[in-house]
């Protein structure tokens, strides 16, 4: 074997071990691009129920004529030392129309906790469609040692539910909440 | 084709045969060779260890109720362990079961020990692209086995160990396991999975830059095609299984959330990520199977393979379908209609190119000159096994059955029918067919057949009557059941008993051959054995192919 073509045997190799290497890397990138990609694809298509976000000017007309049964669940986390639960655990709603739920909640405790609620809607495929104006799933809440809040969402059922054929036999919805305790990262 | 004579004298040292000292020769190799051997040492190993466990399970399913799991529990954890602790046993040894068979005993064995071994034969090279990354890989293999048996002695949540199975799911793995034994087994996991990358780094190198003269990518025999189709697979998916792996690590440790739904994370996602690897892992354990299969039916049937390039091309197929049918392991997560239907018809189209397969290897041996040596009949318990567990694979696909049968014993046949019945009897295929070629010795023909005998029945009266108690709906990964289940856990863990009677035969006969066995030929199969590695003695010389074989055109 001569020198000459060893050399370029050598840079063949080297060749396609870069580009194998670049295919693992690109593979690993994908991989933890997942997380940023699958939150989108769930807040996007609605997927297993993750529910949509609009703003209060969203301009929707109700559909008179359809109406569907909302459902409210409210948990908490194992050992969180709240209550929390729906006022009415039942409400129906026109679709298209703007409704609100008022969720209690209330620190059962003798000192300050704040936690924030996860939430998600069944059957999960009306998840596209359950939009919220204000919810207090946005942000963190703090309840001080006994204190009682009382909390709205407000919501509305996109009538671009009654287009989707999946969700032709869906008459109740269900909204279910679970508050978890949020510790404070000291800083 | 000419071949070359076997050696007279053992030790003849001329300069292609010339090996370094023991400690260099074994400890620091580049010889692909030698690396192969190394890697099938070490999966024998993993698979006595692995199996020893499997013997354990059955023995505690053969009766209802808790037969020995405490006692065991109390060795592991102390003579204080409760029964919670000792059902976290049975979570570990689950777990190891599982890690050790697929990342220490299949994947070594057949990628590492057969493909490093034939491959650069097989295409005329005179060893691996790059032989000191090769010996890397091996070597890591050693302290992520070290990590994984470690992990089994440092706490793990309730008890010792990892308890968390193959899988690995979140929240289990996170904050449902304390204790450091779910990141050593993680880290165990990081580190097999970066010595299969630098190995699939290695072969794809290997088989596009070093085949000889005239040996062209449509000539290469299905080993070795089969080799590279795995390689990708494992180039692309480890990747993933690593950064899935690696948010957990964080998660547990740095106080990510990826995984954690309650702060805005989604365990959900782990198991996109994990099957996203895991699915395309399953063929990476299967392809070279298939690859072992395909030389074997050929060489005993005395014919080339029926349909090669639909072979080489099936491989190819199932491996790129592969990647886009994962979510058919996560059925039961709450999918809408029109995902399952994806899922379920694009599972359904694998079963093309593998009945492809499975056809064209009964079109290869129809009309041939066949002859029933030890690894052919392993290759026809192959094909008839894999065929039983492909058949279960159609059934589990259907996103409806599935959410009856998912989690059951059901699903535990079906993957151990296509894995422990399909990968293992490849293996073992491939392991008598060259052992010759490797040793430079005949195995025993008698204890061979026997083997296999009794193997065949064994994990036959083991695995099929799971597929009874899977319908029943007795659920996977539990150490106890009701009665009603008593009859078919009975006769499964009998199963096991005869299964180990075929193995030990199988060490009696390796031993016996190695010391006694008759010495081999270059070529002890004839005319049927057409590939490069048949053209050489037995064993081959320590560097081979000094001088580039050229490949004429009839070579398959």
């Amino acid at each position: 074997m001569t020198s000459s073509t060893f050399t370029d045997l050598d840079r063949r190799k080297r060749k396609t071990m870069m580009i194998g290497a670049a295919f693992a890397l690109g593979s690993l990138g994908l991989g933890f691009a997942s997380v940023p990609l699958y939150r989108v694809f769930c807040q996007v298509t609605g997927f297993n129920g993750t529910t949509q976000r609009a703003d209060a000017s969203a301009a929707v007309l109700p559909v008179s004529g359809r109406v569907l049964s909302i459902r409210f669940d409210a948990n908490v986390s194992p050992g969180m030392p709240w209550e929390f639960y729906p006022e009415h655990s039942t409400d129906t709603v026109t679709v298209g129309a703007r409704d609100m739920a008022i969720f209690v909640a209330k620190n059962l405790s003798d000192k300050p906790i704040s936690g924030s609620a996860v939430f998600n809607v069944t059957p999960t495929q009306a998840g596209a469609y359950f939009t919220k104006i204000q919810c207090f799933c946005f942000t963190e809440q703090t309840l001080q040692p006994g204190q009682e809040v009382r909390m709205p969402v407000l919501y509305y059922v996109d009538p671009k539910i009654l287009d989707d054929p999946d969700n032709k036999d869906v008459e109740e919805i269900t909204l279910s909440y679970t508050f978890n305790p949020v510790e404070k990262v000291e800083e | 084709m000419t071949t070359i004579a076997a050696d007279a004298h053992a030790h003849d040292h001329h300069d292609a045969d010339h090996k370094p000292a023991f400690f260099a020769r074994w400890f620091m190799s580049t010889n692909h060779k030698d690396i192969g051997t190394l890697y099938l040492i070490f999966a024998i190993i993993a698979g006595v260890i692995g199996g020893f466990i499997s013997g354990l399970m059955r023995i505690e399913l053969a009766e209802p109720g808790i037969q020995y799991l405490q006692t065991w529990a109390q060795i592991m954890d102390g003579p204080d362990a409760t029964l919670d602790q000792a059902y976290h046993l049975w979570n570990v040894l689950i777990t190891a079961h599982g890690l050790i068979m697929v990342f220490f005993m299949v994947m070594p064995a057949i990628i590492g020990g057969f493909g490093n071994w034939f491959v650069p034969i097989m295409i005329g090279a005179p060893d691996m692209a790059f032989p000191r990354m090769n010996n890397i890989s091996f070597w890591l293999l050693i302290p992520a086995f070290m990590l994984l048996l470690g992990s089994t002695f440092v706490p793990g949540g309730l008890g010792n160990g990892a308890g968390t199975g193959w899988t690995v799911y979140a929240p289990l793995s996170t904050s449902g396991s304390p204790g450091p034994a779910v990141d050593m087994a993680i880290l165990s996991l990081h580190i097999a999975g970066a010595s299969s990358i630098l190995g699939a780094i290695n072969f794809i190198t290997t088989i596009f830059n070093m085949r000889a003269p005239g040996m062209t990518l449509h000539k290469m025999p299905l080993f070795v095609w089969s080799v590279l189709v795995t390689a990708f697979l494992l180039l692309l998916a480890l990747p993933v299984l690593a950064a899935a792996i690696t948010m957990l690590l964080t998660d547990r440790n740095f106080g990510t959330v990826f995984y954690d739904g309650l702060r805005g994370g989604d365990p959900e996602l782990y198991q996109h990520l994990f099957w996203f690897f895991g699915h395309p892992e399953v063929y990476i354990m299967i392809l070279p199977g298939f690859g072992i299969v395909s030389q074997i039916v050929s060489t005993f049937s005395r014919k080339p393979v029926f349909g090669y390039l639909g072979m080489a091309y099936a491989m190819v197929a199932i491996g790129v379908v592969g990647f886009i049918v994962w979510a058919h392991h996560m059925f039961t997560t709450g999918m809408s209609v029109n995902v399952k239907m994806y899922f379920t018809a694009a599972t359904m189209v694998i079963a093309v190119p593998t009945g492809v397969k499975i056809f064209s290897w009964i079109a290869t041996m129809w009309g041939g000159s066949l002859s029933f040596k030890t690894p052919m009949v392993w290759a026809l318990g192959f094909i008839f096994m894999f065929t039983v567990g492909g058949v279960t694979g159609v059934v589990l696909a259907n996103g409806g059955v599935d959410d009856v049968l998912h989690d059951t014993y059901y699903v535990v046949a079906h993957f151990h029918y296509v894995l422990s019945l399909g990968a293992v009897f490849a293996l073992f295929a491939g392991f008598y067919y060259w052992f010759p070629k490797m040793t430079g010795r005949m195995y025993s023909e008698l204890l061979g057949q026997l083997h296999f005998w009794i193997f065949f029945i064994g994990v036959n009266v083991l695995f099929f009557p799971m597929h009874f108690v899977g319908l029943s709906g007795m659920p996977r990964r539990y150490p106890d059941y009701p009665e009603a289940f008593a009859y078919w856990n009975s006769i499964a863990s009998q199963g096991y008993n005869i299964l180990i009677i075929g193995v030990a035969i199988w060490f009696v006969n390796i031993f016996w051959s190695l010391f006694a066995g008759k010495k081999a030929e270059g070529n002890p199969w004839g005319e049927g054995a057409t590939t490069l590695e048949w053209t050489l003695s037995s064993p081959p010389p320590y560097h081979q192919f000094e001088t580039l074989p050229v490949i004429e055109d009839a070579h398959h």
